[in-house]
């Protein structure tokens, strides 16, 4: 081996453990600073500058912060987080540096709007990214949909879901449920009947695989929280009609004259507890129900930061 | 196109074919394709929106600096090397240089656009497995990004007349920057009175409008270009391409070589 090739080997040497021992070192620093701070920084929080910056690049831009966004929720949506205060400055950016970028106000409602850990439970600020995104593409006929969603399902406010369903159906193309739901909404329809409207069209109105998961889940809760009512309205009336609460389902069944004892989604018998509270066996199967569940029963535990 | 002017062009676009400009188009193949690989998994429904953006916005990147950091030495190298004594003492004229050197590096710039707007749909038929008619509205991008390079190029080389190289790189990127805000500047100038109006309007005015040629977003939507916009960036573009290369040939001819 000549000098030059013994050089080349020992530098080839050194370059193989420096980058080793420094990737090693990296490590370790990391493990000093656990989730540094960079997921809860927003250098720059005005759109405006950021737009200015991006030196006419803005279409690249905004898809480089929707998915800073979308990275955001799923982060801390993973770790049941209790609160997404990035989540509406990075979805106000997106929305300014490209008006146009529909998926960024669907998706992005649906991350605002519902309660944490399901979302950020800011549906205030959904409401404003929606109409930001009606202002700028007024012919898409989702986002009014989508808005009309967030008024109904988070703020139960069925003039304003009705009024954005309504708007909706005179766009050009619009689908047709929409006239429906904006009928329904009108008119107070029940809740049950409203919402399971709305998810269905949910379900039938994507191809994401997500979403669809999303609005099954919601379907089968609505369905439990419906049951649950009224086999807890059967048992009140068990009560008043004989003085004493059932002392089982096939009780109640046999004096409400049902075929069978009544089954949650899944095919499990609904539950009737000594004090009378109707219960579904596996609350965690059904992870969106609001009833039937046990007392303190938590689906998701919640957590303030994200966790390592 | 002048004899002369052509053999300078050929030369000039060799000389940064052996200089590995083309070596650029390795880097872009690589992040397009890890874009277009990895952006599904990461974020929601964007592939496609990604290709078009990140594609095209690496076309005009990196075609911006290879135009800067080429044509700023153009015409300097040439005296540094005094290569250009060479050239001048056989029946060239200093005009022939300028403009044969500005094709030379245009060309380089649309060859290397050329192969980057394949690995564009390249990328494209990978996310997208076919390709719809609005995806024509990309060769509108494309084409409106060469029209960019053909400024900047002309722009390159009127600096590299008169400065050094390292000054022209920085007076040729401050005029791309500021350029990409001329709308504003234009705002800025109808917001003013008297004399800074006046002011405002006309550097508005002697700028490059880069903000005109720049549809990436809208084509990234399959929003339609509109013809007259094709023809008027057209005619803008060669007019103030004429415009710099003639101040380029005016400094140049003037310039005491000796």
């Amino acid at each position: 081996m000549n000098q030059r090739q013994k050089s080349s080997t020992i530098a080839a040497a050194c370059l193989v453990l420096s980058l080793a021992a420094s990737s090693f070192v990296l490590h370790h620093v990391d493990q000093l600073r656990p989730q540094a701070t960079l997921d809860e920084v927003l250098f720059l929080s005005s759109p405006k500058v950021i737009k200015r910056a991006s030196l006419g690049y803005d279409g690249l831009m905004a898809c480089i912060y929707w998915t800073r966004a979308v990275q955001y929720f799923g982060n801390r949506h993973h770790y049941y987080a209790a609160s997404y205060n990035l989540l509406a400055p990075l979805l106000e950016i997106t929305a300014h540096l490209d008006p146009h970028l529909v998926v960024a106000y669907e998706f992005g409602s649906s991350f605002l709007a519902p309660q944490p850990p399901f979302g950020a439970g800011q549906p205030k600020s959904a409401i404003d990214l929606m109409n930001y995104g009606i202002e700028n593409n007024p012919d898409n006929w989702r986002l009014y949909y989508d808005l009309g969603f967030v008024y109904f399902t988070e703020l139960k406010d069925y003039k304003n879901a009705a009024e954005a369903f309504a708007r909706g159906s005179r766009v050009p193309n619009a689908h047709p449920f929409l006239k429906v739901l904006a009928a329904q909404m009108a008119s107070h329809a029940g809740d049950y009947e409203t919402a399971r409207s709305l998810w269905m069209a949910s379900y039938q109105n994507t191809q994401d695989k997500l979403i669809r998961q999303n609005a099954v889940d919601h379907l089968r809760a609505l369905r439990v929280d419906e049951d649950v009512e009224h086999l807890q309205a059967a048992v009140t009336r068990f009560g008043e009609r004989t003085g004493h609460l059932p002392a089982s389902m096939e009780e109640l069944a046999t004096a409400e004259r049902w075929a069978r004892i009544p089954v949650d989604p899944d095919g499990h018998p609904y539950k009737l507890t000594p004090e009378g509270r109707i219960e579904i066996r596996e609350p965690h199967d059904f992870q969106f129900a609001t009833k039937g569940l046990p007392p303190g029963f938590k689906a998701w535990p919640t957590f303030d930061a994200p966790q390592p | 196109m002048n004899t002369r002017v052509a053999y300078i062009a050929s030369n000039t676009f060799r000389e940064a074919v052996r200089d590995r400009v083309l070596y650029n188009l390795i880097a872009f193949a690589l992040l397009l394709s890890g874009a277009a690989i990895l952006v599904g998994q990461i974020s929601i429904e964007i592939e496609k929106l990604v290709v078009i953006n990140l594609g095209l916005t690496a076309v005009s990147l990196f075609g911006v600096v290879i135009a800067i950091f080429i044509g700023i030495g153009l015409v300097s190298k040439e005296i540094e090397k005094r290569t250009l004594y060479t050239v001048l003492s056989r029946p060239v004229r200093r005009w022939e240089f300028i403009v044969g050197k500005f094709f030379g590096l245009a060309g380089t710039l649309v060859v290397n656009a050329f192969f980057m707007a394949i690995g564009v749909f390249a990328a494209l038929f990978y996310v997208s497995h076919k390709f719809v008619r609005a995806d024509a509205l990309i060769l509108v991008a494309l084409y409106f990004i060469i029209l960019e390079f053909v400024i900047i190029c002309s722009l390159a080389l009127l600096f590299s007349s008169f400065s050094s190289p390292l000054l022209s790189a920085v007076f040729a990127f401050s005029l791309f920057v500021i350029g990409s805000f001329a709308e504003d500047l234009r705002n800025f100038a109808g917001m003013a009175h008297g004399f800074t109006r006046w002011l405002a309007t006309g550097a508005a005015y002697l700028v490059p409008n880069f903000s005109a040629f720049n549809v990436i977003t809208s084509v990234a939507h399959e929003q339609p270009v509109a013809g007259q916009l094709i023809l008027n960036n057209t005619l803008y573009a060669v007019f103030y391409a004429i415009m710099a290369l003639s101040g380029a040939v005016l400094i140049f001819e003037n310039r005491d070589l000796k």
